[in-house]
């Protein structure tokens, strides 16, 4: 799960880690008001879950009062297209403090996959895309793999600050893992961590994203959660246990399990066309479930067709061909229906499609199924 | 022979009573497996599909004896199921569990590892050596006995290509889901390594998914140890970047992770890799005719 930069500051506060004075702001007639409590000049951000943020236009900073209130305005209600997110409507900005930078590091902690353990990365090189960094100078990044104690001084003393801002940036980062730890985050990064004119050390950026599998040990963290950043459709899946995401293509597909979700979404791009979204209706699906799922796989107005490729083991295709007949019935579907259906009591389920007086397609195999997509 | 279990396999199911626990232990059980008990904590005395509940896995240890566990707890307290086997010296713990934390599994897996036992999954199918043993919730009737070895990320994507070997009249050896998380007790090289070395199999079929680097490393083992024929399929080639694909860790991050790296990394170290899902049972079909 992510959450805001703005939400992320507050827990670093709670951590002890500075952070620039900010007020945010989600009504357009609460801007005034808001610009008026901080000092000036000030930085107005966007608060959506996408990274590259500036060079979408969603960073600002503003040197006079009038200049804050006119980026202000622009910012808050913007449509916001980054190449990380896609676009995103900007619904609330933060309002912040302009910091006089001396020096702009980075730092993280994040769960390596690889190494299974929590990697600690620092560098000189703050403000910039870390990816870049380390395609174009990996020399001036050091990470350290914890797989014991974390001790950072080693590797923050390499960036060659004097002890004292040395002290504060091992102060940081002590904070980052008890914060990581904790709340079983998978990634907490601050780029920017500046050092100021007045040798603070300050985050000027936030990002936290949390193990979703551990949610249900942190209330406080799953209430972050801003429903208004996911897909609506992606919501109301979860709602029934669904595993959907809306995807761009024009072939709506239904599968049981996620390997073999994935592995129908190439087969539909082997018959030359797209899938619209990755549903995987899970393990012992009943027939309101699959009802459930067909109805969220219709709303999406692109579909030309649906492709269910049901292995039934645990889910029986007698349930599955039900929840199908219901649905459509109820829905008044009228796009082709292809159905593959192997597995536990196929004969059932194919009996139940076919004395159901709907139209279906029914394929015996994956590459039939290629077959008949490819026509569409 | 078959990999990891077999007609000496001793199975207990942690979680017996539940459900889902015991649907999947009764499935076990009709399939063959010498099932010997079941753990729920304070159920400890009582019977279920004639076989005695413990309190402990150390309980059930010291009266019944068993090699194997299958571990159904719900995900808040499976880490901690997997600890209390590897503590008591199990030596194989299927844990088929799905949403453990990351950071319970890094727990659990050190508990393993200084326990020298061996962890299959989490969040996985379990496995079967078809006539032999399950220890999973695979569908039984579409194994067969024979000499290909399948490892896979995943759970229906297997039995897709398990039911097409089936189909073409090829049995298998040992089936193994090793899971979708990003922490999972035993990876590809182990898997293949232990087919390597099993003299029943003489193909190998690897299914793999987007997601880490699992497959890349699985390539440079394969060009090191592995001489007998590997067919691979890896899903999620249409897949977008920065989207988790229903497992915890089938995501492509940072161009990181992505079906065709992995797909390249197999082909370079020979192995046959389907673009298309059907075609993985034809391809291992021909490439068992061929080398016979």
């Amino acid at each position: 799960m992510k959450i805001h930069e703005y939400q992320a500051k507050e827990l670093f506060k709670q951590y002890g880690i500075d952070v620039p004075k900010s007020i945010l702001c989600e009504k357009r007639e609460d801007i005034e008001k808001s610009i008026s409590k901080v000092s000036i000049p000030c930085v107005i951000k966007a608060q959506v879950h996408s990274g590259a943020r500036g060079k979408a236009g969603g960073v600002k900073l503003a040197d006079s009062y009038e200049n804050a209130l006119n980026i202000a305005n622009s910012i808050l209600g913007m449509e916001l297209k980054s190449t990380q997110a896609g676009i995103k409507k900007v619904n609330k900005i933060l309002i912040e403090e302009a910091v006089k930078i001396d020096k702009e590091l980075y730092i993280s902690l994040t769960f390596d996959r690889a190494n299974e353990c929590i990697a600690f990365i620092i560098s000189s090189q703050g403000g910039m895309d870390i990816e870049e960094v380390a395609k174009s100078s990996p020399e001036k990044i050091y990470t350290m793999l914890i797989k014991d104690k974390f001790e950072p001084l080693s590797l923050i003393s390499k960036l060659g600050f004097d002890e004292k801002i040395t002290i504060k940036i091992c102060n940081i980062a002590n904070s980052l893992y008890k914060l990581i730890k904790e709340k079983d985050a998978s990634l907490v990064e601050i780029n920017p961590l500046v050092v100021t004119k007045t040798a603070d050390v300050v985050a000027l950026d936030a990002k936290i994203n949390f193990d979703d599998n551990a949610l249900f040990r942190h209330e406080e963290i799953a209430a972050l959660k801003d429903e208004k950043e996911e897909n609506p459709y992606e919501l109301e899946a979860q709602k029934y246990g669904l595993n959907y995401i809306k995807l761009d293509g024009t072939i709506g597909c239904m599968v049981n399990g996620a390997g073999l979700a994935m592995a129908t979404m190439d087969i539909i791009k082997l018959a030359g066309k797209d899938a619209a979204n990755f549903l995987d209706v899970g393990g012992g699906a009943s027939s309101e479930k699959i009802e459930h799922a067909f109805k969220i796989l219709i709303s999406d107005k692109n579909l030309e067709a649906v492709f269910i490729n049901i292995f039934g083991g645990i889910l029986r295709c007698d349930f599955l061909a039900e929840g199908v007949k219901n649905a459509i019935q109820n829905l008044k579907i009228n796009i082709p229906i292809i159905v593959r259906m192997e597995g536990t009591n196929k004969e059932e389920g194919a009996k139940i499609l076919a004395n159901s007086g709907l139209k279906f397609t029914v394929v015996k195999n994956l590459n039939e199924a290629i077959e008949v997509i490819r026509k569409i | 022979m078959s990999i990891f279990i077999n007609e000496n396999t001793k199975l207990i199911v942690q979680g017996i009573t539940g459900k889902e626990g015991s649907f999947h232990a009764k499935s076990c059980q009709e399939y063959g497996t010498k099932l010997v008990g079941g753990v729920t904590p304070k159920k400890g005395g009582t019977e279920i599909l004639d076989v005695p509940v413990f309190n402990s896995v150390e309980e059930a240890v010291a009266e019944v004896k068993p090699n194997t566990t299958m571990i159904f707890v719900p995900a808040r307290f499976a880490a901690s199921a997997i600890i209390e086997a590897a503590d008591a010296g199990i030596q194989l713990i299927v844990c088929i569990t799905e949403g453990i934390p990351v950071y319970d599994m890094l727990e659990a897996k050190k508990a393993v590892i200084s326990n020298g036992v061996r962890l299959i999954g989490p969040n996985c199918p379990g496995l079967i050596s078809p006539e032999k043993s399950k220890v999973g919730i695979m569908p039984s009737s579409i194994h067969k006995k024979g000499n290909v070895g399948v490892v896979s990320r995943s759970g229906t994507l297997t039995y897709e290509a398990v039911y097409q070997l089936t189909q073409l009249g090829i049995g298998q050896s040992t089936c193994i889901g090793i899971g979708g998380d990003p922490v999972i007790g035993t990876n590809f090289i182990d898997v293949l390594k232990a087919f390597q070395d099993d003299k029943e199999t003489d193909a190998i079929c690897m299914i793999g998914e987007i997601g880490g680097s699992a497959e890349e490393e699985a390539a440079d083992f394969i060009k090191q140890y592995v001489t007998k024929p590997v067919v691979s399929f890896i899903a999620g080639l249409s897949a977008p970047e920065g989207k988790r694909m229903g497992h915890a860790g089938a995501i492509i991050s940072g161009g990181k992770g992505t079906a065709s790296s992995k797909m390249k990394a197999l082909n370079n170290a020979g192995v046959l890799v389907c673009k298309n899902p059907a075609d993985i049972g034809i391809t291992i079909k021909n490439i068992l005719e061929k080398s016979n």
